[in-house]
């Protein structure tokens, strides 16, 4: 059972059950939904863009398991006070971090992960990959301002 | 090649588990506890067998060839026809139609009896406990032909309200199309009353019948339904194969819905005419092996007493149920007046995926999520659910094995 710990480690536990930055954001340009048509997980990312392209506050609203309200709310503290560009690159290093086949991971990537390392457990159950991606993907399109569309992970 | 077992009086779940490999098997260093047959069950080695021998010593195509193999193959599926056509008391062999499964044979009646039938404004009547595959494609033609589809809604027991339903039969019904237990909560539906009250407006029936096949004794004549749709594989058969029953007078009058080789009687560039039921609506190579071996599948379960299985299946029903209430943070979704061996249930604060991912780690696989049933999903206003559903190869071990995995869950969020 120590595999699931790895997993549900203490601080996505609380994440989970306590999510940060857990609020709606109305009149904001910068906004998304995401949406998982295979479990039927949601969520809402709202990204407060200065005029440098620096994330001044971030926040989601949505429904789901544990995995992807820990990963949406550690999203949230990690980005604010980020460019949006920096915000990508950490999603790269992030998404290296819940998919690669190894765990050689760069030091500077775990130095800027810092808190979402939490989430590497999730490279052992490939199904649940998408969980903790969804508000990545979500963000991504709300920085882009694609508020129309909701953003799938299928 | 196909080993029939004398009729037992009492069914014998642990020596039945023999018949299936892969209940040898562990996952996750963990003995396997198999609870999701409503998903696709497993396979018993009859079935493997029977796969193995058609490919490996008695194939070729069927319906074309003069040679000895060829003859051979045509007569082994149309034998499976047969089969099938007892399993169901279907009056004809003509009436079965191999499908590629319970989807296939929906959208095959959606698609060529509501092609030919539905008219701007007609209504096609469903229940609020449909899977996605009794609905869609009624959508999708309805879009086409400018109908409707309605659904009847289902009450917090998770049971169909039949005077709603009845309420909702009128001179706009075309079809109405409905399971025979649902996959999400095994509401068993009162079929009988459905197809009466439909008939006496003249209005067909279809029956979606991929969970009704396997927890009830099917009497197509006896029901009166006029189609009757299901999968082999929940069957303990193979993938790629499913029947649909059609009412021979119904199936005769419906044009063809897929083109090809096998379903003509003369093909020209000035036109077509096409064969009898039941080739008209099998074009191109069928499954063939598959056919076969869903046969032997039939021929599996025939060799039980078909009561017995049920009675076992109630049996491991009301212990699921037992321990599911015993425990306080369990929320049962649904508690239908008569169900099939399939639950449904939530654990309060933690999502089903955390819960499905947690017992896969002590070795019992269930499905969690909404279960191809969202509108259903809707009306109880969650997400998805746990649910666990039991074959004939299930044992009150298996249902322990949930329970002490559930604890676990507990034990991990606290």
């Amino acid at each position: 059972m120590s595999e699931l710990r790895d997993l549900y480690q203490e601080i996505i536990l609380d994440h989970g059950k306590s999510p940060r930055n857990f609020r709606k954001v109305e009149d904001l340009a910068n906004q998304a939904k995401g949406y998982n048509p295979l479990c039927g997980d949601s969520v809402q990312v709202f990204l407060e863009i200065d005029g440098a392209g620096r994330i001044q506050d971030a926040a989601f609203q949505g429904r789901g398991c544990a995995i992807s309200i820990a990963s949406a709310s550690l999203m949230t503290d990690a980005i604010k006070g980020r460019t949006v560009d920096e915000a990508k690159a950490l999603f790269d290093q992030f998404r290296h971090l819940v998919t690669a086949e190894d765990d050689h991971g760069h030091a500077r990537d775990r130095d800027n992960l810092g808190s979402l390392i939490a989430l590497g457990g999730v490279r052992q159950y490939p199904s649940r990959v998408k969980c903790a991606t969804l508000a990545w993907h979500t963000m991504v399109s709300a920085a882009a301002g694609e508020a129309k569309s909701p953003v799938t992970t299928e | 090649m196909t080993a029939v077992r004398p009729i037992a009086k009492a069914f014998d779940a642990e020596k039945a588990r023999a018949d299936f490999p892969i209940l040898k098997r562990q996952v996750h260093g963990k003995p396997l506890v198999f609870l999701d047959s409503a998903a696709s069950a497993q396979k018993p080695q009859v079935v493997i067998d029977a796969l193995a021998n058609c490919l490996g010593n008695e194939y070729a195509n069927i319906h074309r060839g003069v040679y000895y193999l060829s003859a051979l193959s045509t007569k082994n599926f149309e034998a499976a026809r047969e089969k099938v056509q007892r399993f169901i008391n279907a009056k004809e062999s003509r009436e079965i139609i191999f499908t590629r499964g319970t989807t296939e044979a929906i959208n095959l009646v959606a698609h060529s009896w509501g092609g030919a039938n539905l008219k701007p404004g007609d209504e096609i009547l469903v229940s609020g406990l449909e899977h996605h595959s009794n609905i869609v494609p009624w959508q999708l033609i309805a879009g086409r032909m400018g109908a409707k589809v309605i659904a009847a809604p289902v009450d917090d027991q998770g049971d169909l309200i039949l005077e709603e339903f009845l309420e909702r039969l009128s001179s706009r019904t075309r079809i109405v199309a409905i399971a025979h237990v649902s996959n999400a909560l095994g509401t068993i539906l009162p079929l009988q009353a459905i197809i009466e009250a439909a008939h006496t407006r003249g209005i067909p029936v279809l029956v979606d019948g991929c969970q009704g096949i396997v927890h009830r004794e099917v009497d197509v004549q006896a029901l009166d339904c006029d189609f009757y749709a299901f999968s082999g594989h929940k069957l303990y058969g193979p993938t790629g194969i499913g029947v649909l029953y059609g009412k021979a007078s119904l199936l005769s009058a419906m044009p063809p819905w897929q083109g090809g080789g096998e379903m003509i009687e003369t093909v020209s560039f000035e036109g077509t005419t096409y064969a009898g039921i039941p080739h008209r609506f099998e074009a191109g190579t069928p499954a063939i092996a598959e056919a076969i071996a869903l046969g032997t599948a039939i021929d599996y379960i025939s060799g039980f007493d078909r009561a017995a299985i049920l009675a076992h299946e109630e049996m491991l029903l009301a212990h699921t149920l037992d321990a599911l209430r015993s425990r306080n943070d369990v929320t049962l979704v649904g508690m239908p007046k008569k169900r099939a061996s399939i639950v449904s249930f939530t654990m309060n604060d933690i999502h089903p995926h955390d819960v499905g991912t947690i017992l896969d780690q002590t070795g019992v696989a269930v499905r969690v999520g909404h279960h191809c049933a969202q509108p259903l999903m809707d009306r109880f206003a969650i997400p998805g659910t746990i649910r666990a559903s039991f074959g004939l190869y299930n044992t009150r071990a298996d249902v322990d094995a949930l329970i002490a995995g559930l604890a676990k869950v507990r034990e991990i969020f606290g």
